[in-house]
């Protein structure tokens, strides 16, 4: 990217006014990138950047945190699990307090480190916690190509695997919450930037495909305010209804280093070998039609339970933890918010997450204020 | 949403090949993606998603030069 | 009795021959001086203490026990030795008490004590008192056993002026740091994880740098060695301490390019990773640039820069850590939350 026009786009971001545009960041690690390159910082008022339910920890439900704990404390059992899961409160306690009380619960950085475990103590039963969108299921999909080859009997998943696409859509029937969406750059990887097509479409609102670097992050904020206001005309022009027309280049992919059209289709055919969509319930979006990943029938001999985990009705007294994940409110409207509710002492799913929306504000709150 | 970094293959075995991430060299399952020694490839949770070009990874990492 | 002799057993801890012969082997060995050879309950120093003395305790838990650049050994010794230099102490004596765990090979004891022994005479200090117990094996199945625990103490006098201390920093004061940020931590992490590289621990004395900084006049304000929790932590404590704020610059954070790949590709962030041979003083602003090429004619501070100055506190966060981002942005640092765990998201 041209230095200089970085340069220019930075100004315009700064001194832009005109109608207020509110656009969403969707994904957690967008969040965090942003706050690490200070972006939100230089923004004119007129631009306010939203959060969005992409953090997987945040959306995954207690009773899923207290069923790895079972397990983890059961005779002859191992949870693995990655390290953003081990401080995740489930209704009483975490995975890493858990750990303090004798159970197993192993981190690991990859899926595929449980075969050699598993091959290794062929006695003890594996449970990988297996969280994550799109990005992350292909791994699992492999990771049971490889059990079934290596014919390893002892490992099983406990799967909390959403896909990012429908929870967008949801967001999208709720007219004033967002004007446009930065679109998670690693789950279009794999679903490819097409999938955001029928959205904009629909909506008549702009998507932009981002990398992760602060240069990328500042230029795609910069398209997407440009095609927000375009868009915002066009919905006002009555073009809504001749949507074809009007969607037209509304979905703009940014990070075509690593994201295509239609995505990584080998991927995606693992995902549907093994994985089957199902509606599942997210935490303040309710539940979603295909919105949850599921071992098939077939495969079901490596589930641990899954499909039985209840869903997550308790959210504590006064948490707007499901308004945060809509974009409804920000964090620091919420009366719990640094009160009762901070990273070290979390009450509602958003503060406990280092990609939770209220963590990352609480971690982040400037002098300048927020 | 998800942490994903770009490398280098160097050798591949089956379906799993190593890595290279600027001298860190990491065990990656490549089943999704079609790669040859000396591709680069965007790895998720120690699984290849994406294979690319040299100068595409570089552009992904946004090269500072000041950081030495 | 021959094969056991090579791992640890209780007898190596029940005050008998055993110990007995262990304490001859391996401790008395590589540790020998004038005072710790009189084997009395305590160690009488030949140390008439005409400055105010300085003491610091810590205790030492790594896995693995070596690691490339080091071992518990030398980290037990670095570590200690650093905070006293970072008081402006010159270090005189350390003891040191050792936890082994059953199993541990009495040849990776060694390693590690003659590491020990080889780290104190070049920091120039002696080894007077020291303690080893043996304990059972607390390993899980798959994380072999044989550990080893060291606790150690370190005692010297405050040099004559120098009282660095972390309440002291000023507003105009420059932000020097004395190298690469998260070598130590990347490695042990990357020994954990079976990832093959070659990154080093950055376990080191620090007194070179230390003293080339004090005995050239620099009216050092602040040192803090760059240890667990990392450098957003070390600011974060003393921003509080000084009442003051801090404000660094990005381009400035000095990182080796493998270190910021591992970083990448673990999704963690390098001001919050352990440094164990690093450290930054805060010193007058116009004194800055003398320090800073002091630090780099030294081994310990060769990539020593600027990476940020003292501000008074400000209005609405009295004692703020921020960071001038690339964009022109500007970043809160926050005091590590958590363990610093590698993430997927």
């Amino acid at each position: 990217m041209d230095r200089r026009d970085l340069g220019k786009k930075i100004e315009y971001l700064k001194r832009r006014t005109g109608e207020p545009l509110k656009l969403m960041e969707v994904c957690g690690t967008h969040t965090a990138g942003i706050y690490k390159s200070g972006i939100r910082d230089i923004l004119s008022p007129t631009i306010r950047l939203i959060s969005g339910p992409g953090c997987p920890v945040c959306v995954t439900p207690a009773s899923y945190i207290d069923k790895c704990a079972e397990y983890a404390l059961a005779p002859a059992h191992t949870i693995m699990c990655f390290g953003d899961m081990l401080k995740v409160p489930g209704k009483d306690r975490s995975l890493s307090e858990v750990r303090a009380e004798g159970g197993r619960a192993e981190m690991i950085y990859s899926p595929f480190e449980v075969l050699e475990r598993a091959m290794s103590e062929p006695k003890r039963m594996f449970i990988v916690a297996a969280v994550g969108f799109e990005t992350t299921v292909p791994a699992y999909a492999l990771l049971l190509e490889e059990l079934i080859e290596r014919k390893i009997e002892n490992v099983k998943l406990l799967t909390a695997l959403k896909s990012a696409v429908p929870a967008i859509g949801r967001i999208c029937e709720e007219d004033d919450i967002a004007d446009g969406f930065l679109c998670p750059g690693h789950v279009s990887v794999v679903t490819g930037s097409a999938v955001y097509e029928p959205l904009a479409a629909r909506y008549g609102k702009p998507f932009v495909v981002a990398g992760f670097e602060a240069e990328h992050l500042t230029n795609a904020i910069f398209e997407l305010a440009r095609l927000s206001e375009i868009a915002r005309d066009r919905r006002r022009d009555g073009n809504l209804r001749n949507a074809d027309k009007a969607h037209g280049g509304l979905v703009l992919n940014l990070y075509g280093e690593a994201v295509s059209a239609r995505g990584n289709v080998r991927a995606q055919s693992a995902m549907r070998k093994y994985f089957e969509a199902d509606s599942v319930e997210w935490r303040g979006l309710g539940a979603l039609d295909a919105s949850g990943f599921y071992l098939r029938e077939e495969y079901l001999r490596f589930d641990a339970g899954s499909r039985d985990l209840a869903p997550d009705d308790s959210m504590p007294d006064g948490c707007r933890c499901a308004d945060v994940v809509m974009g409804r409110v920000n964090p620091v409207d919420c009366p719990l918010f640094g009160v009762s509710c901070a990273p070290g002492d979390a009450r509602g799913p958003c503060m406990v997450s280092a990609e939770g929306a209220c963590g990352i504000v609480y971690e982040n709150m400037s002098a300048h204020g927020e | 949403m998800c942490v994903a970094y770009p490398g280098k293959t160097l050798s591949i075995e089956g379906r799993m090949a190593k890595v290279d991430f600027n001298g860190n060299v990491i065990d990656v399952n490549i089943g999704v993606v079609d790669v040859k020694v000396g591709d680069y490839v965007l790895v998720h949770a120690g699984c290849a998603i994406e294979a690319m070009s040299k100068e595409k990874a570089d552009s992904i990492l946004e090269i500072f030069e000041d950081m030495i | 009795m021959k094969e056991n002799a090579k791992k640890i057993t209780q007898a190596h801890g029940a005050g008998g021959r055993d110990s007995a012969e262990l304490m001859r082997d391996v401790f008395g060995k590589h540790f020998s001086n004038n005072i710790l050879d009189k084997l009395e309950d305590g160690a009488v120093l030949p140390w008439n203490v005409a400055a105010r003395p300085v003491v610091s305790t810590d205790s030492f838990v790594v896995k693995p026990i070596e690691f490339r650049g080091g071992d518990i050994g030398k980290l037990s010794v670095c570590g200690t030795v650093n905070d006293l230099l970072m008081m402006g102490a010159i270090p005189k004596y350390l003891t040191c008490g050792f936890v082994l765990e059953e199993g541990l090979e009495i040849a990776t004891l060694e390693r590690v004590v003659a590491s020990m022994a080889a780290t104190a005479r070049a920091a120039g200090v002696l080894i007077v008192a020291g303690d080893t117990k043996v304990i059972e094996s607390s390993a899980k199945a798959n994380e072999g056993g044989g550990g080893l625990l060291i606790g150690a103490s370190g005692i010297g006098s405050l040099r004559d002026g120098a009282t660095p201390s972390a309440s002291n920093a000023r507003p105009g004061d420059a932000v020097v740091v004395s190298g690469n940020l998260g070598d130590h931590h990347a490695c042990i992490l990357s020994a954990r994880m079976g990832i093959e590289n070659d990154i080093a621990s950055d376990c080191a004395i620090l007194r070179e740098t230390t003293d080339s900084l004090l005995d050239n006049g620099i009216d050092v304000h602040v040192m803090r060695d760059v240890t667990r929790g990392g450098l957003g932590t070390v600011l974060n404590e003393i921003a509080a301490l000084s009442d003051v704020t801090v404000e660094l610059s990005e381009i400035d954070i000095p990182v080796n390019a493998g270190v910021a790949a591992f970083c990448g590709v673990m999704g963690l962030d390098p001001l919050y990773m352990g440094n164990e041979g690093k450290m930054i003083a805060i010193v007058p602003k116009e004194q800055a640039a003398r320090a800073v090429n002091l630090m780099r004619a030294t081994d310990t501070g060769r990539n020593a820069r600027v990476i940020g100055e003292i501000l008074l506190p400000s209005e609405r966060d009295r004692n703020l850590v921020a960071m001038k981002t690339k964009v022109g942005g500007t970043r809160r640092i926050n005091a590590l939350f958590g363990e610093g765990l590698p993430r997927i998201c």
